[in-house]
């Protein structure tokens, strides 16, 4: 897949993941598994990526005797889904109209 | 392998990014053990299941821009004494032509891999335009009634065409290969500001 497409794919991936509530590392990795396969150092480069740009926040949170990391997505992280969603209804017109093309060869 | 010598290994394989970043990305595949853990895996399957610390120091390093480990290489770790000064301005006769030297010399690999290429494209553009040249001469031809020499310039076309699509083949897979080739060799480059050299081992 194109490089940029699936990048942009993977941080809205990420975002959905912990939108409803606050997610760990491994819990997105698991959560995600049915849709997309995650590397853990895919996810260490996407979350970096995504709380630079202010889409999330982190925070550390004691669990079972030990610290665990917390995302918590933030209200840009929230609009980047929305725009993601306005994008998406123009790929899958591009999309229809790529597949009408094959079929007509 | 246990949970306290995978993260000892990872440490050692990025031991030459800058320590915070170690600590950061240690933390977050011990908490990633654990929580494999906590999922009914035990010590060994939990560290076999996140992979291997090699291809992780690979997939790191393919990750960062090779601009950024050059700068945190090159950054003195401690303080360069007055005598480490003096003899790296003494020295500079020496080490800059020397630095010129490899630098010139990677470039020239580069671009010669790159020209085999843009040769293979230039013999595709010329087929392809021999080919428009000469159906529009064809095309001259025919319009004056001239049938033979329009028949037969016109099956030079033809020829032309083909040999065109034929190169075009072979130039995307030179092009692609020539890709991956890049790829392969940054990963190769970026390994050792990665990993701090060992003379131990």
């Amino acid at each position: 897949m194109d490089i940029q497409l699936k990048r942009g794919l993977l941080d809205v991936c990420v975002l959905a993941a912990i939108k409803d509530e606050p997610s760990y590392g491994y819990k997105i990795i698991k959560d995600l598994k049915p849709y997309i396969v995650l590397s853990e150092s895919t996810l260490y480069t996407i979350l970096k990526r995504l709380e630079n740009g202010g889409m999330l926040t982190v925070t550390t949170a004691e669990h079972g005797g030990r610290l665990r990391k917390y995302y918590n997505i933030t209200d840009t992280g929230i609009r980047r889904i929305e725009d993601f969603k306005a994008e998406w209804s123009e790929i899958m017109s591009i999309y229809r109209f790529v597949v009408k093309e094959d079929k007509d060869e | 392998m246990n949970k306290a010598e995978f993260l000892d290994a990872l440490r050692k394989a990025l031991s030459g990014l800058p320590i915070d970043e170690v600590e950061q990305r240690v933390e977050f595949y011990s908490e990633m053990i654990d929580d494999r853990m906590e999922d009914g895996l035990n010590e060994e399957e939990a560290v076999l299941d996140v992979g291997s610390v090699a291809e992780i120091a690979d997939q790191i390093t393919a990750d960062i821009p090779l601009g950024r480990l050059v700068k945190e290489r090159i950054r003195p770790k401690k303080k360069l004494s007055g005598w480490n000064i003096t003899l790296i301005i003494l020295g500079f006769p020496v080490w800059l032509p020397l630095l010129a030297a490899v630098f010139a010399v990677a470039a020239a690999v580069y671009t010669v891999i790159w020209s085999v290429d843009i040769s293979l494209w230039a013999v595709f553009t010329s087929f392809a335009g021999s080919f428009l040249g000469i159906a529009v001469i064809s095309a001259m031809y025919f319009v004056q009634g001239n049938i033979t020499i329009a028949l037969a310039t016109s099956g030079a076309a033809l020829v032309c065409a083909g040999l065109a699509i034929l190169s075009f083949f072979g130039c995307k897979a030179a092009t692609k290969g020539t890709i991956l080739l890049t790829k392969k060799l940054a990963l190769g480059i970026k390994r050792p500001f990665v990993r701090k050299v060992d003379n131990n081992e």
